[in-house]
């Protein structure tokens, strides 16, 4: 069998550059698998043990204000574990260095160590030592982007209280792995912080002497949570208890699922892809080589060899490319699975994010590997076994052509013989032509699919910061206010237009249906944040009742016209029916609106306002800063430029880099479909080819006849790849759907363009190698053989 | 037509070509001078390997030679480009292969315009084809034609330009006597009728009586050249 594979290795090498096409495709089909599997691995394990080790919460509560004794009564739930009360407060900090001020969420760490549930992975530095009133412990995230760490100071403005904190330790908790600022859509790392600071200090900074207005709960093995939940709720809502929530609910960890979840597309969809076009390629090679290779399978099997090891023999060849297809695929998943990895790890604060390659997934990528490469040459192998060895050395018959279909018509005079040289021959081969076409638009569908990401992302950009969201700057006040605390903010230095919103966190209940939410309050004439409908045009608010956001309505199962029960879980917490009078179109997160007047109405409070919406004159700007770090009333403020900025900073770059990966990956396909189906062609067709040369046809004639057969599949590949692309995005934004986002599907002309302006050029670039193989066809040995 | 020509269409002079094939060196014609005449019909006999086809496809324009010159019409075509060599086949070259080499999504006919479509004063697809005989089967592919109707429709496309010289590589080779003697009439007739130069490599010594001249090849070199002083029909000759 030796001589055998040495057979083996002369064919592979000089087919070298067809299977390593083909290889590369499979491999990127393995690479997808290998990088997207072994990071839902990594993040699902890291995010088990994190969450299991430093003891995150099971449930969640907000509340106005608490007694510490309700602890116990809450410890004494059925089911709970443990209960972990503290208090949190939001800030504003003064960041040297920097204009604009940065805010901060402050949560109280137990005097003297950690806390019971939530505990902190500390990276730098030391926890708060008991009674320390001005020591704090930042997060991880702000500390990087602010370069600040242990003995860096910092200054804050806490319930009114300007403090100077001094920076003891960097720490991450599981409850900020993924940290958002208040009310926004992308973390920003350089203006949002994260802190903790000794209970007994932020009580009192916060008055809350002796009370609580946070708490988290774990449960016990077997606990109910809804059951858990709804009693929490029972006993917090005298305290101003803004409803419990689970931890699926818990925002950090909602982002973290939803990741997870794209990640499964990702693992199943893109292999799929790559390895059936790998495993259509291999079909082609195999049958190709297999009616080459007639005459020595025929000899082979009259020297005595067995169907079985002849079989085997080119069961070998597969198996070599599958084996290419490993390494390669193994190798550069593992590569872009420790990039994504330490890309997530600026997203995902985890104690330590590491690609970890568990032996499944190699064990499945083996076996990927080697059922494709099989699968793709089983017809090829079982021809090559019923081969009988008197059959085999007889040589093919010759191929059978018949007329177009064309010119059944009556409409033959209308091409020349090498036009229907190249249309006969597609005809014929319609199946290979078929999946070659196929194939082509395979590659664009997968380009287009995993493009359209920015074109969305730029939409749902435009949508939230031109069209629904203009305000330059969001201020939140850290109590509701009456509507007189606005003449102040207006007339800070270069605010030149002011717009009231009220927040009021509620639960909507419709039939058994129920969600907790903040209810947004705002003008109906406003300006600076408005309602849209499908098509983004503005909507104004009805004088009465609810609108609510699309997904919010498909949550609540609620129609126009619907009674949806209102329960207010602040002030005197009315409870009301309101009637939903609108239904707007919104991606990112849910929303209920209501008139700001019908909202106070709905309080039982007059005009109340929770914060505002700004137009800032930018040349004041800065001075608008300082005034806003005077402020004890301001808890937070939100720049619209800061966010945009921030989301190019970190999404956005994410998104380029992935997208001219995915480049990469297309065009590997586009270039191997091409370029085998091409070298399929000069093989079947060289002698043709040559015999052409002969009778006086140029180079450039006979790569017209071949090449145009690969631009007509290219020419038919483009819709039917667009078509594949737009299907393809359609399935994933639906299957990315989560409560967070909603993606909208848009697809601008450009990027059909430019999609498949590089398949074109991968085409081009195949056809061009294959080009240089024609010239040097051998024109005296093609007469002298027969096929 | 059995008048000695007096104008050489090609003039061979000292032609030596030798194949490097890496370790060892081939010299398949070791110095050959020639002279061709137009309208005349000649045999080239000799055992394989002998430098027949060597010649042949150096004269018909595939391949170079490694020292020597041919003129053809005056015109050395050792010292031409590639892109002349392909002009050359196309306005004056003939060739008829022994495994006929259609192209096989063609029907007769296209094969034959194929051809005819590049050329500057072709007889039609349908006179070429009728000139071998085969005016009724223009419409057929060669899958659906036996070994001698498809060397036919070779034959076809290869005069179908009015070729100055007709090359023929072992033109029966693959064909049993009975369908040989139809081709060989064929390509008679092409040379009588048209009065193309007509070059026939064979190692069939029958066929020799055909020619004009029938020129003997041993080891790279001519060992002698006959005239027959009448040429004898196909059928004429005892297979």
């Amino acid at each position: 069998m030796a001589v055998l594979d040495h057979k083996l290795l002369r064919n592979l090498r000089s087919m070298a550059t067809q299977l390593i096409a083909i290889g590369l495709v499979m491999g990127a089909g393995i690479a997808t698998f290998v990088m997207s599997a072994g990071l839902i691995d990594s993040l699902g394990q890291t995010r088990h043990l994190y969450y299991q080790e430093y003891r995150f919460g099971d449930v969640f509560v907000s509340l106005k204000r608490a007694p510490e004794a309700l602890k116990r009564q809450l410890e004494d739930i059925p089911g709970v574990q443990r209960v972990e009360t503290r208090v949190t407060a939001g800030a504003t900090l003064d960041v040297p260095g920097m204009r604009e001020p940065a805010s901060a969420r402050i949560t109280s760490l137990p005097e003297g160590g950690q806390p019971q549930l939530n505990r902190l992975h500390l990276r730098a530095g030391r926890l708060v030592e008991p009674y320390r009133e001005d020591e704090v412990v930042i997060g991880d995230a702000f500390a990087e982007a602010q370069h600040l760490g242990p003995g860096d100071h910092v200054s804050a403005l806490i319930s009114g209280h300007r403090r100077t904190l001094d920076i003891v330790g960097v720490a991450i908790s599981p409850e900020f792995t993924y940290a958002l600022p208040p009310g926004a859509l992308f973390p920003d790392n350089k203006r949002f912080a994260v802190m903790w600071m000794g209970r007994d200090a932020l009580e009192a900074a916060h008055d809350m002497d002796g009370a609580f207005n946070d708490a988290v709960l774990s449960l016990m093995p077997g606990a109910s949570k809804p059951d858990v939940i709804a009693a929490v709720d029972a006993l917090t809502r005298s305290y101003g208890g803004q409803g419990a929530y689970g931890r699926e609910d818990h925002i950090s960890d909602m982002f973290l699922s939803s990741e997870l979840q794209q990640l499964t597309v990702m693992a199943i969809v893109l292999p799929a892809i790559f390895l059936s076009v790998a495993s259509f390629l291999l079909h082609t090679v195999m049958s190709r080589l297999i009616s080459l290779d007639r005459e020595e399978i025929g000899t082979l099997k009259a020297l005595g060899l067995t169907d079985r090891e002849v079989g085997w023999h080119y069961a070998k060849f597969a198996a070599s490319i599958a084996l290419l297809a490993i390494v390669t695929g193994i190798g550069a998943g593992i590569w872009f699975g420790r990039g994504m990895a330490s890309m997530y790890a600026r997203f995902y604060r985890f104690p330590e994010l590491q690609y970890t390659l568990e032996p499944w997934v190699l064990a499945v990528s083996v076996g990927l590997s080697f059922g494709i490469a099989f699968l793709g040459a089983l017809r090829a192998i079982r021809q090559v076994m019923r081969l009988r060895p008197a059959q085999a050395m007889r040589p093919e018959q010759p191929a059978v052509y018949r007329p177009l279909f064309l010119e059944r018509l009556g409409l033959g005079h209308l091409l020349s013989p090498a036009a229907r040289m190249v249309l006969r021959h597609l005809e014929r081969r319609w199946r290979r032509s078929t999946l070659t076409c196929l194939g082509i638009a395979t590659a664009l569908g997968t380009l287009i699919a995993s493009s359209f990401s920015l074109d969305t992302i730029n939409f749902m950009l435009d949508v939230q910061f031109n069209r629904s969201g203009r305000e330059d700057v969001a201020v939140t006040l850290n109590e509701p206010q009456s509507a007189a605390a606005l003449d102040d903010i207006g007339h800070m230095p270069g605010v030149m237009r002011v717009e009231p919103f009220r927040s009021v966190p509620v639960k909507l209940r419709l039939r058994n249906r129920d969600r907790r939410l903040a209810l947004l309050g705002i003008r109906p004439d406003g300006d600076m944040h408005r309602t849209l409908d499908r098509r983004q045009r503005p909507v104004s608010l009805p004088m009465d009742g609810l609108v609510l956001s699309d997904m919010l309505a498909r949550l609540l199962d609620a129609q126009l016209g619907d009674l949806v029960t209102v329960e207010a879980l602040e002030g005197r917490r009315p409870v009301r029916q309101v009637r939903v009078t609108g239904i707007v179109e919104q991606y990112v997160g849910t929303a209920a609106y209501m008139d700001i007047d019908a909202l106070d109405r709905l309080m039982l409070e007059g005009p109340t306002v929770s914060g505002a919406w700004l137009k800032v004159d930018g040349g004041q700007a800065g001075r608008f800063y300082d005034a806003v770090k005077q402020t004890p009333a301001i808890a937070g403020l939100s720049i619209r430029a800061a966010a945009i900025q921030g989301f190019n900073d970190t999404v956005g770059q994410n998104l380029i880099q992935m997208t001219l990966t995915n480049i990469a990956f297309a065009s590997i396909i586009a270039f191997g479909v091409v370029y085998n189906s091409a070298r399929i062609s000069v093989s079947e067709r060289g002698r043709e080819l040559a015999s052409m040369r002969v009778l006086g046809f140029t180079r450039g004639e006979i790569s017209a006849i071949l090449l145009g057969e690969l631009a007509i599949l290219v020419l038919l590949a483009l819709p039917l790849g667009m078509a594949i692309g737009y299907g393809v995005a359609r399935m994933v934004v639906k299957s990315l759907q989560t409560e967070l986002f909603k993606l909208p599907l848009v697809i601008q002309p450009s990027t059909y363009a430019w999609t498949a302006l590089v398949v074109v050029a991968a085409a081009a670039l195949s056809a061009l190698v294959v080009r240089r193989r024609l010239d040097r066809l051998d024109l005296v040995a093609v007469l002298k053989t027969r096929e | 037509m059995n008048q000695t020509p007096s104008q050489p269409a090609f003039h061979v002079e000292g032609l030596t070509k030798v194949y490097d094939m890496g370790e060892v060196q081939v010299r398949a014609l070791r110095g050959v001078d020639l002279d061709l005449y137009e309208g005349e019909y000649v045999v080239l006999l000799g055992p394989s390997g002998s430098g027949k086809s060597t010649l042949v496809n150096i004269l018909g324009g595939l391949d170079s030679p490694t020292e020597g010159h041919v003129w053809f019409r005056g015109r050395d075509l050792t010292l031409v480009t590639d892109r002349d060599l392909t002009l050359y086949r196309r306005n004056h070259v003939g060739f008829v292969f022994q495994f006929y080499n259609l192209i096989p999504s063609l029907t007769a006919r296209e094969n034959v315009a194929l051809v005819t479509e590049i050329s500057p004063n072709p007889l039609t697809p349908e006179e070429a084809l009728a000139l071998v005989g085969l005016a009724e089967r223009v419409d057929h592919f060669p899958a659906q034609m036996s070994g001698g109707e498809q060397q036919r429709v070779a034959i076809a496309r290869a005069v179908a330009k009015r070729p100055d010289v007709l090359l023929c590589d072992e033109p029966t080779g693959a064909l049993d006597i009975t369908t040989g003697v139809v081709v060989l009439e064929a390509l008679e007739r092409v040379n009588r009728e048209l009065g193309t130069l007509t070059v026939v490599i064979t190692h069939n010594a029958a066929i020799r009586h055909l020619a004009d001249r029938v020129v003997y090849f041993a080891d790279g070199r001519i060992n002698r050249v006959d005239r027959n002083e009448t040429r004898m029909t196909p059928r004429q000759v005892s297979w």
